[in-house]
């Protein structure tokens, strides 16, 4: 695991659920093919409605143009991020366009089940609300061991929730690995 | 202290005699579902992480529902639905249940309950957030994304934290005019769509157990809507019947202790409640059918497996019958059970499916078609700035196709008013 994630923030409000992270109709495409899993990465986050795309100013696309990866790699968000359904296609998409994690007020459960046991993103909860007081294109720098994320470009720091029980899971890479690990699993 | 019906459930799937909620317990499961979107990348997970020599756990308690992305013409669809069938007969997997063969069933909630893997005090885990809906029976249900349930695939087993529970109580019985949607959207309306999240939310009360099979998982379908783990219902002699007339494995009935732990408790008193709609966009956007009465509609759609049910369909025929919908109504079966009795169940002396024709409505194979949007070719699928009156779970934009549409949700009684109105009504002004 990183010590530390540094990148530029995108940041989105409540209750972005897993139509907004990837529409329903993209679902059809291969997860394992390398070409066609692109396609996750370039329409990640398409179904935000424009104006709250990248706030506070909202209008900012995630992904420019024809593009896979986003110039975006920190997601801030509010509350419930990845509300809605089970598809793990929403943090592979993320993780295909680039994002290395995310920090919410609160998440629904099967899509923090979904970054950590898949491996994907680091689903870190805030203890205040971060996406009215970081915006869309600021540096962010988290330290995974302190838990907390600084803000580079104004200078304030905010502490994050440990992750908990999970943490061995994140640390081992997925479920699979953490399952190696600790001998669940052989070979 | 005594248990919930949740934490019973748990404790004998951990091989424990006592959980708490919080606690990590791991748990072996009784079934695994999937379907055509989380199917194919969960057998490249399982593939990939259990090598060449792979064995899936047991392949009796894996089944393989197909029911998404069915009748479009889209290849990328069309080679996940292959991409199963191949996997079924490579394996010999006696519970895949094939598009375009008789074998094929519908909406896999629905067809969970239908070909018997419901059963009373077992775990079932699906790749689906609705999965959720087979708490009705007593049992624990919950959905996972595609690497869990490759785990699951590989070796039977699953991580899960404890919930703490939440009990909704309700009162009295069920008037004419409510349905469970409308119990359902009240309750998600009140404590909002984070309101249960790493909760069970059991339902219960003589409002409840007074309610039919398929009604009481409507309830337990939308559960995920307040981000509940799971809903429950406790089983009682119409589970016992409906799951004896379908299977022989055996099944163990929990009940919560008197002395169980509760996180909160709500008490409804169904003489008092009045027909509901989740306004865009998101379910818990709750008011009257009163308040938003006169909306002018594009659409209306009655189908997916919290709406598609038979008792959905006999509500609606009831306002349908000898009425003409003025403006373009859609009916999905749930399952292709459903759909056969469409033509056996009859209201007045009319068949449904005459019903519905006569009305005008059109009427769809069974599947879960618009109720998420799906290919360009999806049947009622959302176009434009569309205004549609829907007895689907969810109203996300997007969710039902075009991002600029705008979906209300409401039980098939609302839905077929408004048809008939063209407006959005309350049953009551057409019953
Ligand atoms: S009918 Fe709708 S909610 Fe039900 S499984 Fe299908 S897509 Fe999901």
């Amino acid at each position: 695991m990183e010590k530390v994630i540094q990148g530029k923030a995108f940041v989105l409000g409540d209750k972005i659920d897993t139509d907004q992270i990837i529409p329903a109709e993209h679902l059809v495409y291969s997860l394992s093919h390398p070409e066609e899993k692109k396609k996750y990465g370039h329409y990640a986050f398409s179904g935000v409605p424009l104006p709250e795309s990248g706030l506070p100013m909202g209008h900012i696309p995630f992904i420019k143009g024809e593009n896979h990866l986003s110039d975006y790699s920190i997601i801030i968000g509010g509350g419930n991020f990845g509300c809605g359904s089970s598809r793990e296609h929403a943090p592979f998409a993320l993780q295909v366009a680039g994002v290395k994690a995310v920090i919410a007020e609160s998440y629904a459960r099967i899509f923090y089940r979904n970054c950590v046991d898949g491996g994907f993103l680091i689903p870190y909860e805030g203890y205040e609300k971060l996406n009215d007081k970081i915006k869309t294109g600021d540096e962010l720098e988290i330290d995974l061991a302190a838990n907390s994320v600084k803000n580079l470009t104004t200078g304030q720091e905010y502490l994050l929730k440990p992750l908990g029980s999970v943490v061995s899971i994140i640390e081992a890479g997925d479920l699979f690995e953490y399952a190696r690990k600790t001998g669940m699993l052989q070979g | 202290m005594g248990m919930t019906i949740t934490e019973k459930i748990l404790a004998k799937a951990s091989g424990k005699s006592k959980v708490v909620p919080g606690e990590t317990i791991w748990l072996s499961v009784d079934v695994l579902m999937t379907h055509d979107v989380c199917g194919p990348p969960t057998i490249d997970i399982w593939k990939r992480e259990f090598g060449s020599s792979a064995k899936i756990w047991d392949k009796d308690k894996l089944v393989i529902f197909p029911d998404h992305y069915i009748f479009t013409a889209n290849s990328h669809a069309i080679a996940n639905v292959a991409k199963l069938r191949e996997f079924a007969s490579e394996y010999d997997l006696p519970n895949y249940y094939g598009p375009g063969t008789d074998r094929y069933k519908g909406v896999c909630h629905m067809a969970l309950a239908e070909e018997g893997y419901n059963v009373p005090g077992t775990v079932l885990f699906g790749t689906d957030s609705h999965t959720c809906t087979s708490g009705a029976f007593g049992m624990f249900s919950t959905g996972v994304g595609n690497s869990d349930a490759a785990f699951i695939l590989g070796t039977g087993k699953i991580w899960e934290k404890v919930p703490e529970s939440m009990l909704f109580w309700f009162d009295g019985e069920i008037p004419p005019y409510l349905t469970a949607k409308d119990m359902i959207l009240q309750i998600i309306g009140d404590i909002t769509t984070d309101g249960a999240t790493y909760r069970a939310m059991e339902f219960a009360g003589p409002g409840v157990m007074s309610l039919p099979m398929s009604e009481r998982m409507t309830l337990t379908n939308m559960a995920i809507e307040a981000g509940g783990m799971n809903g429950i219902i406790e089983a009682d002699e119409l589970t016992e019947a409906y799951v004896k007339a379908r299977t022989s494995k055996p099944y163990e009935i929990f009940r919560s202790d008197a002395d169980a732990v509760y996180q909160s408790r709500y008490t409804y008193d169904l003489s008092k409640m009045e027909p509901m709609v989740a306004k865009p966009h998101s379910p818990d956007n709750k008011d009257t059918v009163r308040n938003v009465q006169g909306t002018r509609l594009t659409k209306c759609y009655i189908g997916s497996c919290t709406g598609g049910k038979l008792e959905d369909f006999i509500f609606a025929a009831r306002i349908l019958f000898g009425q003409q919908v003025q403006v373009p109504t859609f009916i999905v079966p749930a399952s292709t059970w459903v759909d056969q009795q469409l033509d056996v169940e009859t209201v007045n002396g009319v068949t449904l499916r005459d019903i519905f024709k006569k009305a005008g409505c059109q009427i769809g194979e069974s599947s879960c078609a618009a109720c998420l949007g799906g290919p360009s070719d999806t049947f009622g699928r959302a176009q434009d700035e569309e205004v549609i009156i829907s007895t689907t779970n969810r109203n996300f934009p997007g969710r039902m196709g075009s991002k600029k549409s705008a979906v209300y949700l409401a039980s098939a009684l609302t839905v077929a008013a408004s048809a008939v109105k063209g407006v959005i009504t309350d049953p009551r002004d057409v019953m």
